[in-house]
Formats: structure tokens, sequence, C-alpha cells
């Protein structure tokens, strides 16, 4: 192990490498571009044994990782906001195809305007395709996830691609210490490639063509949803075995801070979370007794984990950094789903907030968490479900 | 090569989806002939599409990777590269109709030409939309009737073997389905060397084109004979007519283009004066080629 100073796109980087990866293929879109930079010098030095595709667009580097995935290498992808937005096609694709990848997004503001800094509506649009998504707040989150998800994601129980979400600049371009594992110990960690099927010259499999048996095709998308549900175990077992080996167990599919005792909860996902962390040791002192779930999967969706944890608090707030246009944060709509259908009458409030990185520190934290408790205490029970910060 | 000498192992089998008098069919049999076990294909949305059959079955034999519209020289690429990592030799070549090859593919296709990536773009250019039915694409000919262009396409055909040719690629060829035997060895050669390979194979298409299905062969054949299609070869800037087209380098050989129009549902209607035009363009197209021959 080596303790270095890294930016979370060069956490990436190190963890392509350490994983092996065979394939690299991306398009340079600020802020992911120091991404590609960094592993394409690593390939240039010899550091790195990786073959760089270096496409004319986003919809041919996920093409083109998916190419060389089907034909048998591990393969990985990054991109952010536009970027993957282009690639959206591909993004479902390469799930229904079934092909384990990784890609890292570095979550961008969608335009226009033309805005660089970092909120969830790019990667969170990708929420229904079928890929696993797991958000990262820390650099050191970036290094362990994008490792640990080439085997979650070429684990014949999922057999499905994989993101891992980072945010602009806060975690792309910042650095923080950053403990980096030994080649032996991912080597020991990541099997082999395995994945469902592989194209190969003289073997005539069809991949794709028209189903005559349109519930057979139905039962390939549901199977799709269904392999999410199969990764929950896988992700825990990973987790826990990459704890093990590190010593950084995260908890799985989320992480709790000073959540046993809390009467409220933050669930939120991203790096704005160590905020959180920040807000309600304020709030603490202030005498509201406020946890943080971190959400650390967005799929699969922890709902059953969520609710565990929830359970007779007396009320949370979502936090989310992008909204599905007329409804409402995605992630609360997953949660309110999921405590609906467990007839569960926590009082939820969704605040969407930070969106095109309009700045949100602990202090705004510290508003929201307040104005919640008084809210609920009040009234008791919540007025408004859904409010935009900063409030008028 | 005598067509004696072609293996007789199937590629096309039966149960396959295609129409009657399908050319993609027949540039499908030719690829097994030339290429056979060492061929993987890559098919973007297009009649091969349907042609394959219906899964759990197939009328192919080859391994085939489906591919959304933009993606196939970008897949393509990456499954070249994954099989030269892993040691395994073959051929991944591209099986894509006008539209995926110079409409909604072109930025792809430009895009692996550039880089020059280990593979072979076949595009089967039957002029039209046709699995969508027959909507004009970029290689629609001028004067052409379509489902979007009910009076003709006011505009003339993308010369895509001259733009292929720009990319500075190893290889550029056209071909015919007519033909067989100048296809079969234009794939052959394009499997032996390394680096992007374009092959740009003339389908005529009884559906689209509104011809008898009977009259697929001969139809590609007038286009070679009325000399509004030429079979050439161009490597390192440099054409070669093929052996098929060049007796019609000497336009007093040529059929009249009429000939080839006529025979076609698609140009009922069209104006002696287009007529005028499309020869006139035919002939440019030939004095910009035999300048870029040797």
């Amino acid at each position: 192990m080596v303790k270095l100073t890294l930016t979370g796109n060069h956490c990436v980087a190190y963890a392509v490498k350490l994983s092996r990866v065979k394939v690299v293929s991306a398009y340079p879109i600020t802020p992911q571009t120091t991404i590609v930079e960094k592993l394409s010098e690593m390939v240039d030095s010899g550091d790195a044994d990786i073959k760089m595709i270096r496409v004319e667009s986003e919809h041919s580097a996920l093409s083109a990782v998916y190419g060389a995935a089907t034909a048998g290498v591990r393969a990985f992808t990054a991109t952010s906001s536009h970027g993957l937005l282009y690639m959206h096609e591909m993004v479902w694709w390469t799930a229904q195809a079934r092909v384990p990848l990784v890609m890292a997004v570095v979550t961008r503001t969608i335009g226009p305007p033309w805005n660089i800094w970092t909120d969830h509506h790019d990667i969170m649009g990708q929420r229904d395709t079928g890929w696993l998504i797991v958000m990262a707040e820390t650099n050191q989150e970036v290094l362990d996830e994008t490792i640990k998800l080439f085997r979650i994601t070429e684990d014949p129980r999922v057999f499905l691609p994989g993101m891992v979400g980072l945010d602009a600049f806060i975690l792309s371009h910042t650095v923080e210490p950053v403990e980096v594992p030994e080649q032996e110990v991912v080597d020991s960690f990541l099997p082999e490639r395995r994945q469902p099927y592989t194209i190969r010259f003289g073997d005539p499999l069809i991949m794709g063509n028209i189903p005559s048996d349109l519930l057979l095709n139905a039962k390939m998308r549901w199977d799709v949803h269904e392999a999410l549900g199969r990764s929950t175990q896988v992700i825990d077992e990973v987790d826990r075995e990459w704890g093990k080996l590190t010593g950084r167990y995260y908890g799985g599919l989320v992480e709790c801070y000073r959540c046993e005792d809390a009467d409220f909860l933050f669930i939120g996902a991203g790096a704005w979370v160590g905020d959180m962390r920040l807000a309600i040791d304020k709030l603490r002192d202030m005498g509201y007794r406020f946890g943080v779930l971190k959400v650390r999967y967005i799929r699969p969706f922890p709902g059953a984990r969520i609710l565990e944890i929830a359970r007779g608090k007396k009320g949370v707030v979502v936090l989310d950094r992008s909204i599905s246009a007329g409804s409402a944060g995605p992630i609360f709509l997953d949660l309110a789903a999921y405590f609906q259908g467990k007839n569960v009458t926590i009082p939820i409030k969704n605040v969407v907030a930070g969106l095109a990185g309009f700045d949100v520190n602990y202090e705004d934290f510290v508003k929201i968490g307040e104005r919640f408790v008084n809210e609920v205490s009040e009234v008791g029970w919540v007025e408004n479900h859904l409010e935009f910060y900063p409030l008028r | 090569m005598t067509i004696r000498d072609l293996p007789r192992e199937k590629y096309v089998l039966p149960g396959n989806a295609a129409c009657p008098g399908c050319p993609e069919t027949m540039g499908l049999r030719y690829v097994g002939m030339a290429l056979g076990r060492r061929a993987i294909l890559v098919i973007p949305a297009g009649c091969t599409s349907i042609i394959q059959g219906l899964h759990p079955g197939s009328g192919l034999s080859f391994p085939i990777i489906n591919v959304a519209f933009a993606s196939s020289d970008a897949v393509a690429e990456g499954v070249a590269v994954a099989k030269e990592l892993l040691g395994e030799d073959g051929v991944v070549v591209v099986w894509a109709g006008d539209g995926a090859t110079a409409d909604i593919g072109f930025a792809t296709l430009s895009g692996a030409a550039e880089r020059n990536g280990n593979i072979i773009h076949v595009c089967v250019d039957n002029e039209a939309y046709m699995n969508t039915g027959i909507q004009r694409s970029s290689l629609t000919p001028k004067g052409a009737w379509t489902t979007t262009t009910w009076r003709g396409k006011t505009e003339s055909k993308k010369n895509m073997p001259l733009i292929m040719m720009s990319h500075g690629i190893p290889y550029v060829a056209t071909a015919s389905v007519a033909y067989p035997l100048d296809f079969i060895e234009k794939l052959r050669k394009a499997a032996s060397m390394r680096g992007f390979k374009y092959i740009h194979l003339h389908a005529p298409c009884p559906v689209g084109w509104r011809f008898d299905p009977s009259e697929t062969v001969e139809m590609a054949r007038l286009a070679i004979e009325t000399g509004m299609w030429v079979l050439l070869e161009a490597e390192k800037g440099k054409i070669t007519i093929s052996p098929p087209s060049r007796p019609y380098i000497d336009k007093s050989r040529r059929k009249p283009i009429v000939e080839y129009l006529k025979r076609q549902g698609r140009f009922r209607e069209i104006s002696e004066e287009l007529v005028r035009e499309i020869e006139k363009e035919v002939d440019e197209y030939w004095s910009t080629i035999l300048k870029l021959s040797s």
C-alpha cells in the first residue's frame, strides 16, 4: 500500500490500471478529460499495458469498449454530462446485451447554458437502463469502487455493466490523500475476466437478432431487473472482502453516519454527503439529533436497507442534486415508492438543491435540517413535500 | 479463380427472411465463400437485421453482433483490437447498408477509417432505406422515386468510394452482386491487408427499385454496362478499373443509361432533360476516376 495525494480522476486511472483493463476508449469532455489523459500517460510511459482506442465521439467510445468486451477482454470508458447523453443509446444496448464493463461518470450539469459544474442529472438519467450505479463521496471511494465494480459486474449472478459517479471538480479535480493498494492485492481480489458469452471466429453465435418469442424477450428485460436485485448480495460480499483486504468497508449499498440514535435523517448521494456530516454534528450541538444515510448505490436502489435504518425515525430529508422535471427528485421518488409499498408513514421531505453546481455547504444543510424539524414538530407532518433550495 | 473453385459450405441458410430476389443474401453468400469461418460480422440496423431470421434460430451461419445503427465501425474496431490482444486470428467485417454507411453511421465510419482500424467495412448499397420502406438516403441517385421523394430525388448520389479514398486508407474497392468473382477476390485481398478496408457493393433491390425479383443480377449488370456503376480498386491514392468495367472506359461501348433507368419503376417519371443531366454526371464521374487511375 502506498499513500498518494490524488485527484478523483487520477484515482479512476490508477484503479483502471490496477484492474488490468485491456482496452480503454474515451472521448475528451470536461471534467472527465484528465482520466484519459492520465491513462494515456501511463500507457505511453509503459506503466500500463492497455490498448487505447482514441475515438471520435462518446457514442463510439462506448461502442468500441462494448465490442472489445463482447470479444472477451476487460474494458473501460469514462465520460460526463453531454457525452453520457450522446452515448445513451449504447448505455441501454450494453445493459441489454449483458456485457460486463465499467464506466466512470464525472457528474456535470446539462446545457444549455454551457456549465461544467456538478449536478446529478446526467447519471440519474441512466437509472432505468440496467447499469449498476454507485456514487462516491471521497476520492478513496472513487478508487475502491472502480476496482470493485469490475469484480461485481463480472460476477455470474450479475453480468451487467456498472458506472461509478464522481462529482465534477469537487472530486474529479480536488486532491485528497488516498491509499493505493499494491498490484498483488488487487490481483488476489479480481479473478480472471468472466462474461456470459464471447463472440469468436468460427463460432456462429448471433447476438441480438429479432426474437420470435416476445415473452422470452420480456423475460430478458425482467432478468436485467432481477440481476440488479441479485447484485445487492454480491455488492455486500465484495465490499466486505475489500474491507478485509484494505480495512475499508463502506457498508455495501448504503453508509451511515450517526444514524443509530438519530431522530431525523439526511439521505443523499455523492460528494456533498461530506458536508452533511459536518452539518449534523452542528445540528446535534443545537439539539437536533440528525444522522446521515449515504445512498452509495442508486442502482440497485437500496430501499430495504434504507427502510431498516429509517424505521422509527421522526422524519427524513431526501436531498436530490437533480430533478425528474414534472415530478420530484429521483432518490426521493424511489424511496417514497418503496416506503409506500411497505406501509411506512415516516414524514419525508424532498429538497432539490445544488443544481447547476450552485454551491451548497454545511451551513445550508444546517438551515435545511432546522427548518425541517420545526415544520414537522409544529405542523405535525410535511406540508410541502418538494422544495427547491435556496429557500425563498 | 472460377466458380468451380469456390467453397461449397453454406453461410446463407434456408429460413432466412429475405425478400425474393434480394441482393443482400447474394452478397452474404459471397462473403461466406470469400472469408468463410474467418469472419465475424458486425451488423447495424438495416435489411440484414431482418434477413438473419428469428431468434432462437438464424438464417445466417456467421458469428454476428447486431448493433445500434450508428455504432458498427466502432464496435468492430473494439472487437478487432480485443481479438488481436487475445491472439485470435480472423477478419472483422461491418456489413452495413447505405444509411448506416453514408448517413447516420458516417461519423463512426470516418473515425474508424481515420484511425485505420483493422476491419473491413462493406457498404451494401441498395440506394435507399429499404428496411423502413424505401425512404431516400444520401446514396439514392438523382431522379429516383422513394416514399420521401415522391417526385424524384433532386440531389445527386454521394460519392462514397472517393470520400473513403480521401481518408488515406490502404484499400477501397467497389463491387457488384452481378460479379461474384470480382467481389470475392476483393474481399480476400482486403482480408490479407492490415488496416481499414472499404468495399462498396452495388445491390439492386427489386422491392425498392420496382423491378421483377428475377432481374436483380441483370439490373446490377446493366449498371456496369451503362457505366452508371464502375468497378474499381484504389490503393495508395491510385485507382485501377477492374476487368468487368474496363470495356466501358470507352464511352462508345457503354449502353445508353436510359436502358438501365427505364427498367426500374423508381425512374418511371424521369424527364429526358434529367436523363441528360444524369448522363453528364456519369461522364464527369468517369473522367474524375480516370484522372486518378494509373
